[in-house]
């Protein structure tokens, strides 16, 4: 395979869901290129669109749902299939799982069984072949008697075992993409970070591509080689995990990096807050989007949605005023 | 003196009782196990040990912060301590008066200890308006209703939300930040003297969040509040706090002044959980897992110290001996032999 070939190539996506006052923009042109290997957060707050910009990669929305542009994985265009067609990418070229690995299994079906159903469903391969299978990726996955525990139900697992049985059972058809949508988020402190590593192992080992979800900045800089910051629909910033955090160009990621507890000079010093919330979908404000709760909004701002500006190798903010930007954060961590 | 314990504002706490030496709030030997029902026709089934033997002060105008993982008890204590749920042995004394004696009724105690919970929706009755849920409190205590509304009022526009846009609202027609200042105003409305803060920002995006606890920070000093904060966030208990207890499997692991305990954790569990946080720098990802496995099972907690399975510094005393709470420091208590010279852990020599 060649190995800057494309894994993920996603331009220009816009989806579109029925609201009660019409149409709502959850996702508003989205571009976003994957090589094998190469992992990418998309970092942002609820609403932002991150999860829906990870399942239409997949195409697991609502029949309802409009879906615009171009999502191309493995090279196939994933807008102009057929339901048998994407039956076939779903599991052998791209897979996902999911923050709740309750919902993800059966409750009535061993976990061993549901995995086997999954690799015979995909390849002719006899019971006897797919339960080696499932045992080699509960290995490898590192659960702890795993011949045993292929026979537990989901419910006799714990939640840190069974999101690694749903990363064995997202990987036992050998996808070549995974999709990961807030997987350690409902995990304990101690198990989100054995989970991270694992899914950073993998990732190394097989040469996935994969795409992380997550609202949390250091599970972002755990995980990714590259991040894209997130708002209302639109990727507002990107660029390697270490310009993003260290040079953060945009106001809005500036304003997650400054707010965070850990940030504080002082403990009960006030945080840097962002002031307002996130913004309706179903109204948002002309222009930039972040721009009522921009501190360094002018009037030119309000005219149009904000074009990428290059800011760095591979890094670019859509906003108008990142230089001025740029001397904020300085002065103020400096 | 307590290091950390903020210094009374003058004129000391409102309604203050014992003076600024007493302590608020005072658990002594807190128990509570529920009984797993096994099913259909079966006889008692194991037992839970939720919280097995817990004992803390509060210090007037401090902020506790409370940490452990799922299972650890610390959800199990506020609510004990709220009396939601009946303690099955141990004392609570409230500025010195035992909870529920002649002195400090029930009703008593519930209008100066008000609790905030996680989930800002299903805190809050869907069909009443933001005005009519702060006013009801005040109004089952004996408030008049315009007392009460104009309290409501006052209270709105304390955390941020105009009254004249938002008084009229149903819960469904704010946003989760929104929700949970309404909860916080609630709170608030019978003037309380400790509050509950049980995973209260959790669920709140990050931007909302740091609003969320510039507010609680505000309100404290104005209404001269104690706070317990219960989060698995360590770096939000760790900027709230003046002290911090962590929890594990139903007991205290380690109990000190916030700075000192971050820096210098005494307990390998906290030490773990420190590790286990993500990094913030790209140069220096985490590489090893501190710990292994899940937390385990409060029904049957492991013989001798609870976290020596999944310690690193187990020795064969950890198996058979639990430590108690030991002195590590300046208001510094540790559960850990490593921290006492005489109990003979190999380790302590090396």
């Amino acid at each position: 395979m060649n190995a800057t070939a494309k894994m993920v190539d996603v331009q220009g996506l816009t989806v579109d869901f029925k609201g009660p006052k019409g149409p709502i923009r959850a996702v508003d042109g989205v571009d976003l290129d994957l090589r094998r290997g190469e992992t990418v957060a998309l970092l942002g707050e609820s609403g932002s669109g991150k999860s829906v910009t990870l399942r239409s990669l997949m195409r697991l929305h609502p029949s309802s749902a409009k879906i615009g542009g171009k999502v191309e994985v493995d090279g196939r265009d994933v807008l102009k299939m057929g339901s048998r067609e994407l039956a076939g990418l779903r599991g052998p070229v791209v897979s996902m799982i999911f923050q709740d690995p309750g919902l993800a299994f059966d409750p009535v079906y061993r976990i061993g069984d549901q995995i086997v159903e999954a690799v015979r469903r995909h390849e002719k391969l006899s019971k006897a072949e797919a339960r080696k299978r499932a045992l080699e990726l509960f290995e490898r996955v590192r659960i702890p008697s795993p011949d045993k525990r292929l026979d537990n139900y989901p419910h006799e697992m714990s939640g840190g075992m069974r999101q690694r049985a749903m990363i064995a059972l997202a990987l036992v058809c050998r996808p070549k993409v995974l999709l990961a949508d807030e997987p350690t988020t409902a995990l304990d402190a101690t198990v989100q970070i054995q989970v991270l590593l694992l899914l950073r192992e993998l990732q190394r080992e097989l040469g996935l591509a994969v795409v992380f979800v997550t609202h949390d900045i250091g599970v972002a800089v755990e995980v990714a080689d590259r991040i894209a910051v997130m708002y209302a629909g639109r990727i507002v910033e990107m660029g390697p995990c270490r310009d993003v955090i260290r040079d953060p160009r945009h106001p809005y990621t500036q304003g997650l990096l400054l707010s965070r507890a850990s940030h504080a000079p002082t403990p009960g010093a006030r945080l840097a807050a962002i002031p307002g919330a996130p913004p309706d979908l179903s109204d948002l404000p002309p222009g930039c989007a972040f721009r009522p709760r921009c501190g360094h909004a002018i009037d030119d701002c309000a005219e149009a949605a904000p074009p990428a500006a290059d800011v760095g190798p591979a890094h670019f903010a859509r906003c108008i005023r990142t230089r001025r930007a740029a001397e904020a954060f300085e002065s103020v961590t400096a | 003196m307590i290091i950390g314990a903020p210094t009374p504002p003058p004129g000391g706490f409102p309604r203050d009782r014992g003076g600024p030496g007493q302590p608020l709030l005072s658990v002594k030997g807190l128990v509570k196990h529920f009984g797993v029902k096994k099913g259909f026709l079966t006889k008692a089934g194991p037992i839970v040990r939720a919280v097995d033997g817990v004992d803390f002060d509060v210090v007037k105008g401090e902020t506790l912060g409370i940490v452990g993982e799922s299972g650890c008890g610390k959800s199990t204590t506020a609510r004990l301590v709220m009396q939601i749920i009946a303690p099955d042995a141990g004392d609570i004394l409230f500025d010195g008066e035992r909870v529920g004696s002649q002195a400090l009724s029930l009703n008593g105690f519930r209008k100066q200890v008000q609790m905030v919970f996680q989930d800002s929706y299903a805190s809050l009755n869907p069909r009443l308006t933001v005005e009519d849920t702060i006013a009801f409190g005040p109004k089952v205590h004996g408030a008049s209703g315009r007392a009460a509304t104009t309290r409501a009022h006052d209270l709105l526009h304390r955390v941020g939300l105009e009254p004249a846009r938002f008084a009229g609202r149903y819960p469904h027609e704010l946003s989760g930040g929104q929700r949970q200042r309404v909860n916080i105003a609630r709170a608030l409305a019978l003037d309380p003297r400790l509050l509950i803060l049980d995973e209260a920002v959790s669920a709140l995006d990050k931007s909302v969040e740091a609003q969320v606890l510039n507010l609680l920070l505000d309100l404290k000093d104005e209404f001269g509040l104690t706070y317990m904060f219960i989060s698995h966030d360590l770096n939000v208990v760790r900027f709230m706090s003046n002290r911090v207890m962590v929890m594990y499997l139903g007991k205290v692991a380690e109990f000190g002044p916030s700075e000192a305990l971050f820096e210098t954790p005494k307990h390998p569990y906290t030490g773990a959980l420190l590790a286990s946080m993500p990094s913030m720098d790209p140069d220096a990802r985490t590489e090893t897992a501190p710990l292994t496995g899940d937390p385990p099972n409060p029904i049957n907690p492991p013989p001798g110290c609870r976290f020596n399975p999944r310690c690193a510094k187990s020795a064969a005393l950890c198996g058979h001996k639990e430590p108690t709470l030991l002195d590590a420091g300046v208001d510094h208590r540790a559960a850990c032999w490593l921290v006492d010279p005489a109990s003979g852990h190999p380790r302590i020599a090396a």
